[in-house]
Formats: C-alpha cells, structure tokens, sequence
C-alpha cells in the first residue's frame, strides 16, 4: 500500500510525518536537529530513502545533513558520526563548505559584486543553504541554492559542493539586491524533459533559465512589472517568492511574485498576470496539482506589509483554469482570528490519485487536504514556525 | 593533552560531552588548538571558523583563563594554564536573540 511521508523544516528542527495512503492518521518524527533552523528538507525522487537536509545556525553556520534510510538517522555526508580525522586521514568536513568562485582571469578576484541596500556595491558573502534540490536521474547528485544567491552543486551526494559559476557571472549580478529575508537563491526547478533546463528564482534579481546543464543563463523576466523598484519592467530586480512547474509540462511556469501572480507559457522567455479575482495577489508559496497540469494553488497574504491572511481567514486558492478564475478553500481551516503565514518552500504536493496538498504556517501548523483541496485538517499542530514542507509518495 | 569546552550544540554535531580532550603539536594557540580540533572532529569544520577564511564566526568568543581572547592574535601563544591541561579553551556561544 503506498506511504506518504511529509518532511517538515521549521525554526528549530526537522519533523518527519508518515501515513497511510489513506492520509488520515499521522506519525510524528522529530525533531531533527533540535535547536537548529532547518531551511529545506527534501528526498531524491531516484531513491526515497535518502533526504537531504539544510540545517543552519547564526551562531555555528552551515551543516548539510543526509539521511540513507527515509529520516531514521542522518550524517554530514563524508563524516559518519563519532568518525575522527586523522592528520593523514582523507579530507573530511567538506561537506558544509560553499566558497563562491572567483574570476580567474581577473587575477583571483571576486567574480562580481551586488547592490546593497545603500546603492553601493557590497561582495558576495555565504550565508546559508535556503533550498536543495536532488536531481531527477541520480541520487547522489544535488543542487543548493544559497545566500548570497548562488546555486552550488554535488555530485556526491553532498560530501562537497561546487559553485556553478555561470549564474552569477552571466553579467546582472551588480544589479541583484537583498530583499527583506536577505538575497537568496529559493526556487530550484529541474526540466522533468530536458535534463540541460533548470530554472531558478532569486530574492530579489528575478527567474533564470539555463539551457546548457548550468554553463550558461539569462534572465528571464519579461512581462514582470514591479511597482516597488526605479524601473518596474527591468531586466532583474524583482522579488520573485517562488516558482512551481508541473512535470509533464515543464515549460509551463508558475509563479508567486512579492505582488502579482504569473504564469509563462515558452519556459519564462515572456510572462503574463493570472491573479484574476484573488483578495490579494501578494503570497510566497505556489505550486501545482500533481494530475492537473491547469490545476494551481497559491495561499493570499494581506500585504508586503502585512503578512497574515486577509480578515484573519486562512484561505488557499485553487484555480482550475492555470490561474485567472480562483476559488477559496476553506473547509476545514481556521476562518477567523489566524494571523500565520505561509512561507515560500512551505507547499507541497503528493501523488496518490486523489492528489494530497499540504502546508504549513509560521503558526506551527501542517495543514493536509487528501481530496485536492476540499477539505482540510491539521495533520500536526504547535511545531515551531514552518519553513519548508516537502512531500514523497512512497509506493 | 588540551582541553576544550564546547558549547552545547557542537557537543550534538561532534557526538562528544561537555569537554574533549586533543593532542596538539607544537605552539599552543587558537590556531592550533582549532586546527586540531577540526582535525580530530572532521564535522566542525566550518561551525567554529569559516570554512574558508578561517576567520572566528562573529557569534563566538574564546576564553582563556577567565579571558576573552577572542579578539588576539590565533597565533598568540595561550598561557601556560593551557598548554599544560589545568585549564581548558572554552568555546562560547553569545547570548543573542532576545
């Protein structure tokens, strides 16, 4: 029978959830980590079993952490537990190293710089691992989307990592900047069809494409409009919270702009508004149903300002049309008195045939709908805040 | 041998106690000491120090001696206190968020 297992990173650790295909009782795992903020947690598709997790501190940094067996136990990739180093032992400890290359023509100097809150240019400086993103064909490969926006990747299976320079070296970088959460590389999507396409979505420069394995990008933002910036159809600049795309049809983009949510139908290269009748177009997660291509969700958040639900009523929007045409989903969730929010890795969806969507809120609640978003019910609540939600349907 | 007192976290990454125990070659400093330290427990590497720069992460401090070394040299040769094993180098997480 299949299992469904929900991998939870919040503010302070990891929580493994497991059911039934049913989806109606719920085992809790966790936490992981404790203590620690738990960016991303997310299995390989190639092999269910093996997750790989971003567990980060402001005190003691980065830490990628592996697990081989579905979340039971975890590693440092390279460095099994209570194994010591020895002067002439192999090099160990790689695996919380990102160093951001630098140009080599350039006599080893920084590759570019960006723009800092006062106008000035400010170098690339690693904060953390925001989001992993294990490869489609093999579990040992991995990509990292870091702080400062970056996107690094392992062929290891985590043991070290490696900047694929090509992004922040294809010549906008002066032009990124930090937004609120800092400058982060957040949204990772691989091209179910074409193994050389990626995209990627940075706070705040914008979405790029790669069609050449990582080699090279572009900007691909055309059709955004951003109010808040001094030219609001640039080439880069704007806040992009998150970006979906449904397997079978990935050249089909959706996305959940800081305000606006848009869709793009030739894999980003021109992008149109498809927010329609929602209260409020501002939000941080979208994604998309996992047998309907044209089936989205997007959860509204008051403001850039305000971030809770609109009137205190968590409500998720469904659109059946790819956006345009949406219709509250509140069966089940809290309609009065609920100010959480839903941060940007934090929906999720299964693939059982009545598809599962599942989020989760600053508030520490996981919310579950089995039935494509009728009804709801929390499958956990009072964790602490919920920064990721990840789903695998195991079978 | 050099005592080294972590803070409660790194005890969990490191699967140690409170206080470990390393041998260090030569001049005892920081440097030396946390060298040895990533030697001995391959998985801090980078929770004490950048992993690159080697540079102290801004939310710890060293301690020596009832001392904040953290701000000297990590080439400064320790007290002797140190390097003789009466006292241990303490690693400290700042009090921070509130």
């Amino acid at each position: 029978m299949s299992k469904v297992r929900v991998l939870v990173g919040t503010h302070k650790g990891a929580f493994v959830l497991t059911s039934d295909g049913k989806r109606e009782k719920w085992d809790v795992s966790g936490p992981h980590f404790a203590g620690w903020e738990l960016y991303h947690v997310k299995g390989s598709p190639v092999d269910t079993s093996r997750i790989y997790a971003s567990q980060t501190s402001g005190w003691f940094g980065q830490i990628i952490q592996r697990s081989d067996d579905g979340g039971k136990t975890w590693t440092q990739p390279g460095t099994p537990p209570g194994e010591q180093n020895t002067p002439q032992g192999p090099q160990k400890g790689e695996s919380n190293k990102f160093v951001y290359k630098t140009s080599p023509e350039n006599g080893g100097k920084p590759l570019t710089t960006h723009q800092w809150y006062d106008g000035t240019q400010h170098p690339w400086e690693f904060k953390r691992v925001w989001h992993l993103e294990p490869s489609l064909t093999d579990a040992d490969t991995v990509y990292a989307g870091v702080e400062d926006a970056a996107i690094f990747k392992s062929t290891n299976g985590g043991k070290s990592w490696e900047e694929m320079p090509g992004l922040r070296g294809h010549g906008t970088g002066p032009k990124w900047q930090p937004g609120a959460g800092g400058m982060c590389l957040h949204s990772i999507v691989l091209d179910a069809k074409d193994p050389k396409r990626m995209y990627i979505a940075i706070s705040a420069a914008g979405a790029f494409r790669t069609d050449d394995g990582g080699n090279s990008w572009k900007p691909i933002n055309k059709g955004l409009k951003s109010q808040y910036i001094p030219d609001p159809n640039a080439e880069v600049g704007h806040c992009v919270h998150h970006i979906a795309a449904h397997p079978a049809r990935p050249s089909v983009l959706f996305m959940q702009k800081h305000w606006d949510v848009m869709r793009s139908d030739d894999a980003g290269d021109s992008w149109h508004e498809v927010s329609g009748n929602l209260p409020t177009d501002f939000g941080f997660v979208i994604d998309v149903h996992a047998h309907e291509p044209e089936t989205i969700y997007v959860v509204p958040i008051k403001s850039d300002g305000e971030h809770f639900p609109p009137d205190g009523k968590l409500r998720v929007y469904r659109s059946r049309t790819g956006g345009n045409e949406w219709e509250p989903l509140t069966k089940g969730l809290p309609q009065s008195d609920c100010y959480v929010n839903i941060l940007r890795d934090s929906m999720a969806v299964d693939s059982l045939d009545k598809c599962g969507i599942y989020f989760g809120t600053t508030g520490g609640q996981v919310y579950a709908s089995h039935d494509a978003g009728d009804n709801w019910a929390p499958i956990v609540q009072n964790l602490p805040a919920v920064f990721s939600v990840e789903v695998q349907t195991l079978r | 041998m050099i005592r080294v007192v972590l803070p409660p976290h790194l005890r969990t990454l490191a699967h140690v106690g409170m206080e470990v125990s390393i041998d260090v070659q030569g001049a005892i400093t920081q440097r030396s000491i946390l060298d040895a330290l990533e030697a001995s427990y391959p998985m801090l590497c980078g929770t004490i120090r950048d992993h690159d720069t080697k540079e102290r992460r801004p939310f710890l401090r060293f301690f020596v001696c009832g001392e904040d070394w953290s701000h000297e040299s990590p080439d400064h040769p320790l007290p002797q206190e140190v390097a003789g094993g009466k006292e241990p180098f303490l690693v400290i997480g700042a009090i921070a968020g509130g």
